[in-house]
């Protein structure tokens, strides 16, 4: 109980995200009105996203300094879960730029630098199932999950903020500092990034424990 | 110390390409016959080849060109030699070789590809030191990124596909910044508009060879 205080955390929060997001008042804005409320459901899973990969890349580099089933199984199930996070927020920055800027897909810099990193993983995939011995998977994936994170620095933070983007914070659009006056977005948004984070750590958890039992059982077996 | 490894190294590859031409002349061919192809297919209608067009049909050779040039640094060395390289050489040594030795191959094969395509399709090019500083900049760049993923792929089954794959979203910044500096250049805008691109490209570059030469030790080990 004392070791799972986290898990009751992210459901706590989760909820109070659902129900204050949907419900509590939020400011009018033109074009923008109900869509705000994207904010709580959006803009978490990239932050959840950035983090999860970046657990990823940190169990990397852990099995490339001690080589362990456990530090792959965890790099390579963070990844997935990243990927998952990935998707989860085009989705719905998809949805969102459909009643905001008209389109599904209006070739902003953003939509284009968020798919090119999704790419990114989906071939770090393709690369772990193209290994069959599993030492040397596990440790040129590692090199490669690596040299793509630091490729994707750039292509998430450097780029989109050199060219005109039609996303709030770019381009002399209102960014999130400038229209939340009174603060009742971050009293949502917070809690909000925070649950949907814990979610992203707690799948992570299952996922691979579940993953090194089950490899434990094919060695015993 | 590593210097000196470093030169040898380069030194080494180059003798190697000079006794064997068929891979570098080989890709001379490929990339006038892709012109060629080009040319063939826009020639009729001369009219649909805007600036853009051109600029983009270029980079797309230039990118096909470098992933075919690149992908072979580590296929071609047979194993007994890279055994050999492995007792004497330090693996830094080799990344830095190879990366040094591809971006000279890829700036001759560039150089190549751009006369030839200026020759062929017209020269709408209005700043053309600035174009070739980018060339310049792409060849390095391609050399860095890719050198590290040839690495990569070389060790695994299905080598051609995966590079394809591997290379192809690492690129995509690189070449974004590229096509829009070669269109400054083409447009013979000032140059201080192009000098983000620059920076950014640079620095990107020097992100790339940092992680190769940390991480290539362990790629070489197996």
């Amino acid at each position: 109980m004392k070791k799972n205080w986290w898990k009751i955390l992210a459901v706590v929060l989760l909820v109070f995200t659902v129900v204050a997001g949907m419900l509590s008042d939020v400011p009018r804005l033109a074009i923008l009105n109900e869509t705000i409320r994207n904010l709580y459901f959006h803009v978490p899973m990239w932050f959840g996203m950035i983090l999860i990969l970046l657990i990823s890349v940190v169990y990397s580099i852990k099995y490339l300094r001690n080589p362990t089933t456990r530090n792959d199984v965890i790099a390579y199930e963070a990844a997935k879960v990243g990927i998952l996070f990935g998707v989860l927020g085009i989705v719905t920055g998809m949805e969102w730029a459909k009643f905001t800027w008209g389109e599904y897909w209006s070739n902003d810099p953003k939509q284009n630098a968020s798919a090119i990193g999704l790419l990114i993983y989906f071939a770090y995939v393709v690369l772990r199932s193209s290994f069959n011995e599993q030492q040397q998977r596990a440790r040129i994936s590692a090199v490669y999950n690596i040299f793509a994170f630091a490729a994707l620095i750039p292509l998430l933070f450097i780029l989109p903020r050199l060219t005109d983007s039609l996303h709030p914070g770019n381009g002399g659009n209102p960014g999130f500092n400038t229209y939340d006056l009174d603060s009742r977005l971050r009293l949502v948004f917070y809690p909000a990034v925070l649950g949907w984070t814990l979610l992203g750590i707690w799948i992570v958890n299952v996922k691979s424990r579940l993953e090194i039992l089950r490899q434990r059982l094919y060695e015993t077996v | 110390m590593l210097f000196k490894e470093v030169l040898y190294l380069i030194q080494k590859d180059l003798v190697l390409e000079w006794r064997q031409k068929y891979a570098f002349n080989g890709m001379i061919l490929y990339v006038s016959s892709t012109v060629f192809v080009c040319y063939l297919s826009f020639g009729l209608r001369s009219n649909v080849l805007t600036v853009p067009v051109w600029n983009a049909v270029l980079w797309i050779i230039l990118l096909f060109t470098s992933v075919n040039a690149i992908a072979k640094s580590f296929m071609q060395e047979n194993r007994g030699r890279l055994l050999y390289f492995y007792s004497i050489v330090s693996p830094q040594g080799v990344i830095l070789a190879k990366i040094v030795y591809n971006a000279m191959i890829m700036l001759v094969l560039a150089l190549i590809c751009f006369v030839f395509y200026a020759f062929v399709l017209g020269n709408p090019v209005q700043d053309v030191p600035m174009f070739l500083l980018t060339i310049l900049l792409g060849a390095i760049g391609f050399s860095t990124s890719l050198t590290m993923i040839s690495g990569i792929a070389s060790k695994a089954a299905n080598s051609g596909t995966l590079m394809a794959v591997l290379s192809f979203p690492v690129i995509v910044p690189m070449l974004l910044m590229l096509i829009k500096m070669s269109k400054n250049a083409l447009d013979g805008l000032d140059r201080s508009t192009s000098l983000d691109e620059l920076l950014t490209l640079l620095a990107i570059n020097m992100i790339v060879v940092t992680v190769s030469y940390i991480l290539f030790p362990y790629l070489w080990r197996s």
